[in-house]
């Protein structure tokens, strides 16, 4: 039932070494080609406020941003983010001082079981800095791939609205 | 003992562990750091009937960082006992790696355990599996019924429907098909085992902390003590995590074999096998009514799938039964064995399916005599319980109908089916009655008081986003007379007091209820402290007449003379007080208990392409005293969102050639997203219910999403005149 010991050197994975910025520290990993970002958050670095919803870029659970931009993280190989600068839900406060968005996710309740939580506010702060925060209409379309079974979108609209308009 | 002043309780408070989750701090199941750790990813089979002739597990051993791949040739030892607790169906659970048989398609039939993830994952696709397979039976319209009623379920019958149909004015005679619905919570299910001698931990995702200590103890053959099972944080579940499924065992199991501790999670496609579903229905209901809408008989006759191996039951007799004055009613129930895997009672289990066919045939039978439906449900409003003759401990349904009907301006509404159109869109609106049952469980709790002046207050419940860590921490701080913030709630541990599944919207009156009793037992307490101790400032004063307010005990009446916790505790050389309190709910209630809602519905249907949007809804109910109105609100809006998926979106498909579901993915399988949710209000009725609970409360969580579907399709008709008898409400059927 078990393996004999360890396997040859053929079967084992590639791996590369990368250099990244995650959260404000800069980190050289080696890295197996197969880990997405998510699995190197998650499972190799202990940064488990990301999530695994689905992990086929359809949920949203593992916003993260890249460069700025939002990105599914569970699509997106690690290893082809030399020089890239990562920002997870982990780092968007500053010490104890919340992002106006979280404090305006527990002030909206926009949340219930919390899971999709940190895809909603990274995935949020995404469409604030893109500027699709004219409407409620405009925040919908626009926070639309970010699943949240517990239902809580009236009240993460009004979130993005009160960080992006400090209503 | 002079009640306690309410502040926390029914204030609108932010939830207590906002903080936690909004900086990725709360740990979910696979979110625990343990130390060790190695990853598991279960092979599951791809056929649904049949037998496994061979597994080649060389190429996937020969992975670097491949510790072990299980399968039922090795096999491994498991006792399953019998368990009583928590195994609620008929017939016997899939055992886990214990034989050569397929009993549906998804099916557990090895594991790979590896250092890494990744390792495991490719390891895991390059077992190879071979089978001797059969034909499999999974589709409900066409398998026959199983010979006699689902388990706790009797063919019911008064008066004599028959003929009461037979002479009635007006007869309805409807067919109804509700297709399969995954829970689809976002936190897959997950599971971390580790074994530290004959003794057992797991970090699992479970709505039943208790009742998963009992399986593993069962499934394992040791002592229940011997298992703890963690949950202090759940990412959704609806339902699907009120048993523990044979994932929990396979990372027990493998824990075991492999000798360190395992991290399992289920892919996305892999919830869609295993752990549960709300199950497809095939409905006919018939109805007899005078020409003033006066019901004078309903028949239903349904049937659902279950598994082979074990009898899935629901409450989907209650509603019929109850919901209105009609003097004759039957009912048949029905179960079709498929080879499937078993459901699970998902958000208003049964209640959900049967108030979609009777609420949307009371909007039919309202059209055909020409009655307002608000109406006609309010003429067949039962006085009392119509199935138990007992008196209803509140039912307070024509009031949510009175309150929603003119907040969401019904009046204005033309009756007329596609009288209203706003450009391409045909507008309409709905209504439907929600109901759900009182249900109650026995719990306990725990409560010590510190010389700090703060309290911790614990009960193996749980906090499936419903608000627990909060709605319970205002209970307690009330109770002990402390700000909120001097208030700790812990729950989702198998060791602390135990509590009952967090299902069936029992927590709030239960574990609430509890905690009270022990709250007040530890103020109680406290206060015969302070009145027997002579260097107290009350000394001598009636308990009674004894208060206590943000940590202090003081006369009410007199705030001057009293002294705080603080004070007592150290006066005392006391370091701490503690309590332990619980609630039973007494045997047999003289009151038939159940919440009520008024759902209302506007849509707008594309009049060329059959596209359906929900404009707006509001749900108006009858729930008992709101402990936390913030975070009810949030429930009853997310309800609606669940109510809104199930009438226009969700839809599980099956290719019965193979018993594949081939929707098994966040992409196919539609839920909705924040596009399609316009804005939805919640209103509940200012009140409480004592009768059903000490703190006055009732039901909630399933209650806000029963009536939500039926109000849909009731105004897909007014819109377009069409009438779907169907879930989901597909642009196919309104072409």
């Amino acid at each position: 039932m078990f393996g004999a010991g360890p396997a040859d050197a053929a079967q084992a994975s590639p791996s590369s070494r990368v250099t990244l910025t995650i959260n404000g520290e800069r980190r050289t990993i080696t890295v197996d080609n197969r880990t997405s970002l998510l699995d190197l958050l998650r499972e190799h670095l202990g940064l488990t406020g990301s999530k695994k919803g689905c992990n086929a870029g359809a949920c949203g659970a593992c916003t993260v941003l890249v460069d700025g931009r939002r990105v599914n993280s569970c699509l997106t190989l690690a290893v082809r983010l030399d020089g890239a600068e990562v920002t997870t839900i982990e780092g968007l406060a500053k010490g104890e001082r919340l992002h106006p968005l979280q404090q305006a996710f527990i002030d909206h309740d926009a949340f219930q079981c919390g899971y999709c939580t940190s895809g909603q506010i990274m995935s949020g702060v995404g469409c604030i800095d893109e500027g699709h925060t004219g409407s409620p209409e405009e925040i919908r379309e626009f926070m639309s791939g970010n699943i949240c079974r517990c239902g809580a979108y009236v009240n993460i609209v009004r979130a993005v609205e009160q960080a992006a308009h400090g209503k | 003992m002079s009640p306690q002043p309410q502040a926390a309780v029914g204030a609108p408070l932010s939830r207590v562990d906002g903080r936690l989750k909004v900086t990725g701090q709360a740990k979910y199941a696979a979110d625990h750091d343990i130390d060790g750790v190695v990853h598991a990813v279960v092979v599951d089979s791809s056929i649904a009937r049949g037998r496994i002739t061979g597994i080649d597990t060389r190429d996937a051993e020969a992975q670097r960082g491949v510790l072990g791949v299980i399968s039922h040739l090795d096999k491994p030892r498991l006792t399953y006992r019998q368990n009583q607790v928590s195994n609620a169906f008929p017939g016997e659970r899939l055992h886990v790696f214990q034989d050569d048989t397929v009993r549906f398609f998804g099916q557990p039939v090895a594991v790979v355990v590896a250092t890494t993830l990744e390792a495991a994952e490719h390891a895991a696709s390059l077992v190879k599996v071979s089978y001797d397979a059969e034909e499999s039976a999974t589709d409900l319209t066409r398998g026959p019924a199983q010979d006699g009623p689902p388990p706790f379920a009797r063919p019911y019958a008064r008066g004599n429907a028959e003929e009461a149909l037979g002479s009635a004015d007006v007869r309805l005679d409807l067919a109804y098909r509700l297709s399969r619905n995954h829970h689809n919570p976002m936190e897959t299910h997950a599971t971390i085992a580790r074994w530290d001698g004959d003794k057992l931990t797991v970090w699992d995702k479970t709505q039943w902390v208790i009742g998963t200590q009992n399986e593993l103890a069962a499934v394992f053959g040791i002592p229940l003590e011997n298992v703890r099972v963690l949950s202090p944080f759940i990412g959704g579940a609806f339902g699907s995590a009120l048993r523990a499924w044979p994932h929990v065992t396979i990372a027990a199991l493998a824990a075991r074999e492999i000798g360190r501790p395992v991290k399992l999670a289920l892919t996305r496609r892999q919830m869609y096998f295993t752990v549960g579903y709300r199950p497809a229905y095939e409905y006919k209901l018939r109805l007899g009514s005078t020409r003033r809408g006066r019901l004078t008989a309903m028949t239903h006759d349904f049937k659902y799938e279950t598994s082979r191996y074990e009898q899935f039951w629901e409450a989907n007799l209650a509603l019929g039964q109850m919901l209105y004055a009609v003097p004759n009613v039957s009912q048949n129930p029905q179960i079709v064995p498929l080879d499937v895997s078993t459901p699970l009672w998902m958000r208003g289990p049964g209640y959900g399916s049967s108030a979609f066919v009777i609420e949307t045939a009371m909007d039919e039978l309202a059209y055909k005599l020409g009655i307002d439906p608000i109406e006609l449900r309010l003429r067949n409003e039962p006085g009392e319980d119509p199935s138990t003759q007992q008196p209803f401990s509140t039912r307070r349904l024509r009031e949510c109908f009175r309150v929603g009907a003119r907040a969401f301006g019904w009046r204005r509404r033309d009756p007329r089916p596609r009288s209203t159109r706003d450009g391409d869109w045909l507008i309409g609106t709905g209504v439907a009655t929600g109901c759900y049952d009182v249900f109650r469980g026995q719990a306990q709790a725990h409560a010590r008081l510190d010389a700090d002046g703060t309290a911790v207050v614990q009960s193996a419940t749980h906090d499936t986003g419903t608000g627990t860590y909060t709605s319970m921490t205002q209970v307690a701080a009330d109770a002990l007379g402390l700000t909120v913030r001097n208030v700790t709630f812990r729950l989702g541990d198998s060791a602390m007091p135990p509590a009952p599944a967090q299902g069936a919207s029992q927590t709030m009156l239960s574990v609430g209820s509890a905690v009270q009793d022990t709250c007040d037992m530890l103020r109680e307490q406290a206060i015969k402290l302070a009145v027997e101790d002579e260097r107290s400032p009350l000394h001598g004063v009636d308990p009674d007449d004894v208060v206590v307010r943000g940590g202090r005990l003081h006369v009410k009446g007199d705030p001057a003379r009293g002294e705080t916790y603080r004070q007592l505790l150290a006066r005392n050389n006391r370091t701490y007080l503690e309590a332990r309190g619980s609630y039973t709910p007494e045997e047999e209630s003289r009151f038939s208990m159940y919440g009520y809602a008024a759902m209302f519905a506007e849509v707008a249907v594309d009049a060329r392409l059959g596209l359906v949007r929900v404009r707006r809804m509001l749900g108006v109910y009858d729930a008992g005293r709101i402990i936390s109105p913030k975070l009810a609100e949030s429930q009853a809006v997310g309800g609606m969102v669940g109510g809104i998926g199930a009438a226009l979106l969700e839809h599980t498909v099956t290719d019965h050639r193979d018993g594949r579901i081939v929707n098994a993915n966040l992409a196919d399988y539609l839920v909705p997203v924040n596009a399609d949710i316009p804005d939805l209000k919640a209103v509940y009725l200012d009140g409480e219910d004592y009768k059903a609970a000490p703190i006055g409360v009732k039901s909630l969580g399933e209650l806000v999403q029963i009536g939500v579907a039926p109000a849909i399709a009731n105004a897909v008709f007014h819109a377009t005149g069409r009438r779907v008898r169907e879930l989901p409400i597909t642009a196919e059927a309104l072409l």
